[in-house]
């Protein structure tokens, strides 16, 4: 059995209060008129590039930006400062939401791979279920938690989605069209059911293991377990993909991609099955998890190196067609993102495939543990990114930089994630005995 | 000159593994292992060193990604640029996008099949090659390990290699010029 050692305890809490603090101070933080906002400007342009903690590069970039609005919009006053005055006061919310799905995503990705194993009858992975189990515990308050701000978002209480803006949508025949689905109450029922369904699978599936523990004989709880992981799959495949269009892609509601729910599919796969593997490691580490050995961690790093290149392909399958047909309603979205995200954008590309690409290619590497916690810590930071590039700017625009209410954000939804995790996997021992391909996956070697 | 060897034939993978493992531990040389299928961990059993096909691969894919850069490059932008969906192939760096994909490709194409053709060299196998197994039933249900009898006495080798579960064992006069 796994004990809660005291200091990951407070580490973990110490995380939340501090991201929590951190987020109060970003939300109160936020300019309250147009005033405010002309004076902090002002105040920026006097300080030269020299704000700490947004980024020199986009800093720059993000002023030349304003000035030259600045002309365009003179005649019509004010115009320029209240449009920063809103993203200023998304960003807070922003970065909470940012940070709050990216968490959330996680735990579903690992939800997913835990039942693909079931589903495939994976023979070498279940040593590793019980760590599986606890990560997908955070699917729990994670969920909760989003769900509270999706609500809020889908009622138009903070400025997340425009589509809930009766104003915005007034004068949008785009959005009007799509209002029979994206409206509040649609959103809220869609993400009840996704939310729900997930949930279910995943108590049974945790239930079911557990029993399977008690009474082996039969495998009775085994192939129930098989059975909820099939059909789970396919209703997973298929809110996954409406759920990125709902939570993600509906921020810029007059642009869509097809692809879209697979792209969001890989960015959460990888980040979930990066998570297992640190979270193995570090348990290994502490002296739990003696019967997992180095082919384990090399087949879950060959994962993690074959998602990162799958999770490329989908970027670039929708990058390229966008970029070459050149739509205007289609390429805005890129031209958005290169203009004003440079940094971001591209560097979420060398995080995502080129280092992984380098650091992983290699087969040795693959078992080395502080390779694989290197690129894992790389790949998440990546994958946040990626979330960041898709929610940031339609929400915040060119204001955006990482600042105290990002930061807060990711610490305050890691300390939960890494409370309830690690909690959850004191419920069971560490080992799924009654599993029958447990001996097999204890002697998987490569 | 002159060698001794002895072929040991066995019916099994496992117990061919063990007897592997067996000799090996008795400080005999083997020559060689002739299976009819890959046997898994039989190379770390025998000893052989990891194999660098992999390295090879690597270079032949930077190779394969090269030719493309240079190739796209010549023929799109300096030898016949045009003008296709408004984007004027002046630059390469500009019109990269639309070069991935055979970038992509030519590094797979070349460092697959170099690696191939490497594989079939490293493993001195060309068209017309006389086959190299000493005993046609390994191509069948057959394992031959064949050891290196040096100067060890033959009699006690045969005899430990019986143990070691061989169905059929043979002493073999080599003449040491087909390696």
């Amino acid at each position: 059995m796994y004990t809660l050692s005291n200091r990951l305890r407070l580490f973990s809490i110490i995380l939340m209060v501090v991201g929590l603090v951190g987020l109060i101070i970003g939300f109160i933080d936020r300019p309250g008129s147009i005033e405010e906002v002309k004076e902090r400007m002002a105040a920026h342009d006097a300080h030269g590039g020299g704000h700490g903690e947004s980024e020199p590069e986009t800093y720059s970039g993000n002023t030349v930006h304003a000035e030259h609005d600045l002309d365009k919009d003179s005649h019509s006053g004010d115009a320029h400062y209240e449009h920063i005055l809103h993203q200023l006061q998304n960003k807070p919310w922003a970065s909470l939401y940012v940070a709050a799905f990216f968490f959330f995503m996680i735990a579903l990705g690992v939800l997913a791979f835990y039942a693909i194993q079931f589903a495939a009858q994976a023979g070498w992975s279940p040593v590793l279920f019980r760590v599986m189990e606890a990560i997908t515990a955070y699917l729990v308050p994670g969920g909760i938690i989003l769900f509270v701000i999706l609500a809020l978002s889908g009622f138009h209480v903070n400025h997340l989605f425009i589509w809930a803006d009766p104003e915005i949508v007034a004068h949008d025949k785009l959005i009007q069209g799509k209002s029979s689905w994206l409206n509040g109450t649609g959103f809220i029922i869609r993400a009840a059911i996704f939310l729900s369904g997930w949930l279910l699978y995943r108590h049974f599936a945790v239930k079911y293991s557990r029993k399977q523990d008690e009474e082996p004989e039969g495998n009775k709880w085994y192939k129930k377990s098989f059975k909820i992981s099939a059909g789970f799959l396919v209703f997973f495949i298929y809110t996954e993909s409406m759920m990125s269009w709902d939570w993600i892609m509906s921020f810029d509601p007059h642009w869509f991609s097809t692809l879209f729910g697979w792209y969001v599919f890989a960015s959460l796969f990888v980040s979930g099955i990066t998570t297992i593997a640190l979270i193995t490691i570090y348990l290994k580490s502490k002296g739990y998890l003696e019967f997992v050995n180095d082919s384990h961690i090399h087949d879950l790093a060959k994962f993690m190196f074959g998602i990162s290149i799958f999770w490329t392909y989908l970027w670039f399958s929708q990058f390229m067609l966008i970029w070459y047909s050149n739509i205007p309603e289609e390429v805005t979205y890129f031209i958005t993102r290169i203009e004003d995200y440079k940094l971001p954008f591209f560097g979420m590309l060398v995080m995502n495939f080129i280092f992984p690409l380098l650091v992983l290619m290699n087969s040795d590497f693959k078992r080395v543990n502080w390779f694989v916690v290197m690129a894992g810590i790389v790949i998440l930071c990546g994958h946040y990114i990626d979330v960041f590039n898709m929610v940031m700017p339609a929400t915040v625009g060119e204001s955006w930089f990482i600042g105290i209410s990002e930061i807060s954000a990711v610490l305050l939804f890691l300390g939960l994630f890494l409370f309830v995790v690690f909690r959850a996997l004191t419920k069971a021992p560490l080992l799924a005995k009654g599993n029958p391909y447990l001996e097999e996956s204890k002697h998987f070697h490569y | 000159m002159a060698s001794k060897v002895i072929h040991a034939l066995y019916t099994d993978d496992d117990v061919l593994m063990d007897a592997v493992k067996k000799v090996r531990s008795e400080h005999y040389h083997i020559e060689e292992v002739f299976c009819p299928f890959p046997v898994h961990g039989l190379d770390k059993a025998m000893g052989i060193p990891h194999t660098r096909l992999a390295i090879t691969s690597f270079m032949y894919g930077c190779v394969g990604l090269t030719v493309a850069i240079l190739m796209m490059n010549y023929i799109m932008i300096e030898d016949w640029p045009q003008d296709i969906g408004g984007k004027p192939s002046f630059s390469y760096i500009e019109n990269m996008p639309a070069f991935v994909p055979i970038m992509f490709e030519l590094t797979v194409f070349f460092a697959a099949h170099l690696m191939v053709i490497t594989f079939y060299m490293r493993s001195r196998l060309w068209p017309f090659k006389k086959a190299e197994n000493p005993d046609v039933r390994t191509t069948d249900d057959h394992f031959l390990m064949e050891v290196d009898a040096g100067n060890h006495d033959v009699e006690k080798l045969t005899s430990f290699l019986g143990n070691t579960g061989a169905v059929e064992i043979k002493v073999i006069d080599k003449q040491e010029d087909n390696h």
